[in-house]
């Protein structure tokens, strides 16, 4: 390692700097332990997939599960069909996704009024939220969806679809609403103070001063209510309608193979993880994060 | 530790997680190559069929009793009274004559709920066989064994007094229709091959959801197997009426028992099956269970 420059070559070193042999081995050292450290993680990584990898394909059934879940015939040939059923789920979560904002939003700001005159609207909007929260979406679905058409009422549309995304909208509203009040609360009161020492009324404080740094902090969550709002319009499945994983299943009855849900799975996959990763670089882009929560 | 790499290729050990779940895909997607091994089977499923179907020679679940498998709610007239056990419904009744026929009391056939996507799973079967009126198939045969037939089934349309498809008599009348059909069944299929409606299935997890929809006039009608539909008019529906039966096409469709692929009791199941066959005992169980006659044919 060492080169043995001169030791006692004082002059030489007037006005060129040169690290000292010392610093150089600390730097040689901290490369070698990096180097080192990257090759056992790279090293482990490999060992544990190849035992996972072995411990799949080496067991008894594993030709048969391939067969049954991996066939790349089955997957070919399911594809056209789950992916015109996937295209159900991305409607439904475009249409659902702008009203569920809508609603939630509203609610949110109607649920932070401040002042007594307001009361009657904090108290709907709490009662909303407890009740649509607290209900499983498959009864509001049914209930909806098969319920109020046996009404039998002039003038109100019967169609399954419609009153499924109907249901959809008011559950997923009743959550997205939470969010935003949790965003709403965390803006420091001394926003709004300053905002309306600055003349600013009530209404356009909300409007420039509060809501837009709530949004910008609930932006991860809204993103993961999101993504699930994207998996669970699938349930609108249970009034007749055929989405991703309902295509799926049809596909699957036909020769017990499961590997049109793997497809419909990796579908899903494709549609989210860009989404979630264009929406952190985006934060990141306007500086909404802090240091950490991203990739 | 030194180990010979299976035939995949490993990305880099940057993306750990990743690539754990990549390379699993991956092993499992390479030499996705031929279908045609269906798996090991277990020796003597076929050459040794007659001569073990002994109740003693039996390889069993549970030894000593017949664990018979179907879904629930179990559905009439297939079964009564959500009861597979009260040997009434043709498919509760057919059971039972199986089991005598294999030598089995009546007190030794245990019954266990499996549900449709359980039966047909490849994970081990907690039954010894199912009845649940499953349409036997060749491309299903690769996933499962199947009993030989025990009943042979048509697909009927039915509808409510006055809607639009009420009285038609030919296939082509209803294209324009909404029609619905159970999820995995071959009354969806029957829809989509024979029918070909311009407008897309409802397609439903229960029969009942689409009765319901069908009290509510969300759609036109439903399709299902002829004693179903006779079962759905006479006792689910209001007015409910059988529009007619749809034409057979090409092999004829029947139920048959669902077993584990390789069911070294597939044989002797068989065997009891096309013995209540040809003795009668099947007709007979169908007269006494399921309404057969009077549904018109659609051309």
């Amino acid at each position: 390692m060492s080169v043995g420059g001169g030791a006692d070559g004082a002059a030489a070193e007037a006005d060129s700097w040169q690290p000292s042999q010392r610093e150089l081995d600390r730097r040689a050292y901290r490369r070698a332990r990096s180097r080192r450290s990257s090759a056992i993680s790279a090293v482990s990584t490999v060992v544990v997939v190849v035992v996972l990898g072995l411990l799949v394909t080496r067991s008894a059934g594993w030709p048969r599960v391939q067969e049954t879940f991996f066939s790349w015939d089955k997957a070919v040939e399911s594809f056209p069909a789950v992916l015109s059923g996937l295209w159900l789920n991305i409607r439904l979560m475009i249409i659902c996704g702008l009203c569920i904002l809508v609603l939630g939003l509203t609610l949110s700001i109607l649920r932070t009024l401040r002042g007594p005159v307001f009361y009657p609207l904090r108290l709907f909007a709490t009662v909303y939220v407890d009740l649509f929260r607290g209900l499983p979406l498959i009864l509001l679905l049914l209930l909806l969806g098969f319920g109020v058409p046996a009404l039998r009422l002039p003038n109100v549309p019967s169609a399954l679809q419609f009153w499924g995304a109907v249901a959809i909208v008011l559950s997923y509203s009743a959550y997205v609403s939470e969010v935003f009040r949790a965003g709403i609360e965390s803006v420091h009161p001394s926003q709004r103070a300053a905002s309306r020492a600055l003349g600013l009324t009530n209404g356009q404080t909300l409007r420039h001063v509060v809501l837009p740094q709530a949004v910008r902090r609930v932006t991860p969550p809204l993103m993961n209510d999101f993504v699930s709002l994207q998996k669970d319009s699938g349930l609108i499945a249970i009034l007749g309608a055929t989405d991703a994983i309902r295509a799926a299943q049809i596909e699957t009855s036909s020769d017990f193979n499961y590997t049109p849900y793997v497809v419909a799975g990796v579908l899903f996959l494709c549609l989210t993880i860009p989404m979630a990763r264009l929406t952190d670089h985006v934060a990141r882009k306007q500086g909404w994060h802090g240091t950490g929560g991203t990739l | 530790m030194h180990r010979p790499r299976p035939v995949t290729s490993l990305r880099s050990a940057a993306l750990a997680p990743f690539a754990v779940l990549a390379s699993l895909a991956m092993v499992s997607l390479a030499a996705c190559g031929s279908t045609e091994q269906a798996g090991p089977t277990p020796a003597g499923t076929e050459s040794a069929a007659a001569a073990s179907c002994t109740k003693d020679s039996l390889t069993l679940v549970s030894a000593g009793t017949l664990t018979v498998g179907t879904d629930k709610p179990a559905y009439e007239p297939w079964f009564s009274g959500d009861d597979p056990t009260n040997g009434k419904g043709y498919e509760s009744a057919v059971a039972y004559a199986v089991a005598d026929e294999l030598g089995f009391a009546k007190s030794e056939v245990t019954w266990v709920t499996v549900p449709f996507n359980t039966a047909i799973a490849p994970a081990p079967k907690n039954f010894d066989l199912d009845l649940n009126q499953i349409s036997i198939s060749d491309a299903r045969k690769k996933a499962v064994d199947f009993s030989s037939g025990y009943y042979d089934v048509r697909q009927a349309v039915v509808t409510y007094k006055g809607s639009p498809i009420d009285g038609r008599t030919t296939v082509a009348d209803l294209k324009g229709a909404k029609l619905a059909a159970q999820v995995g069944t071959t009354s969806l299929t029957a829809i989509t091959d024979q029918i070909q409606p311009s407008e897309q299935p409802q397609v439903f997890d229960t029969n009942d959801l689409a009765v319901q929809a069908l009290k509510n006039k969300q759609i036109d009608g439903i399709v299902v197997d002829v004693p179903t539909a006779f079962y759905m008019t006479a006792a689910q529906l209001d007015d409910g009426v059988i529009v007619g039966q749809l034409p057979a096409s090409g092999t004829p469709e029947q139920f048959g028992a669902v077993l584990d692929k390789g069911s070294a009791l597939t044989p002797c199941v068989t065997k009891a099956v096309d013995a209540l066959r040809s003795n009668g005992t099947l007709e007979k169980l169908q007269t006494e269970y399921l309404a057969n006659a009077g549904a018109p044919e659609l051309k």
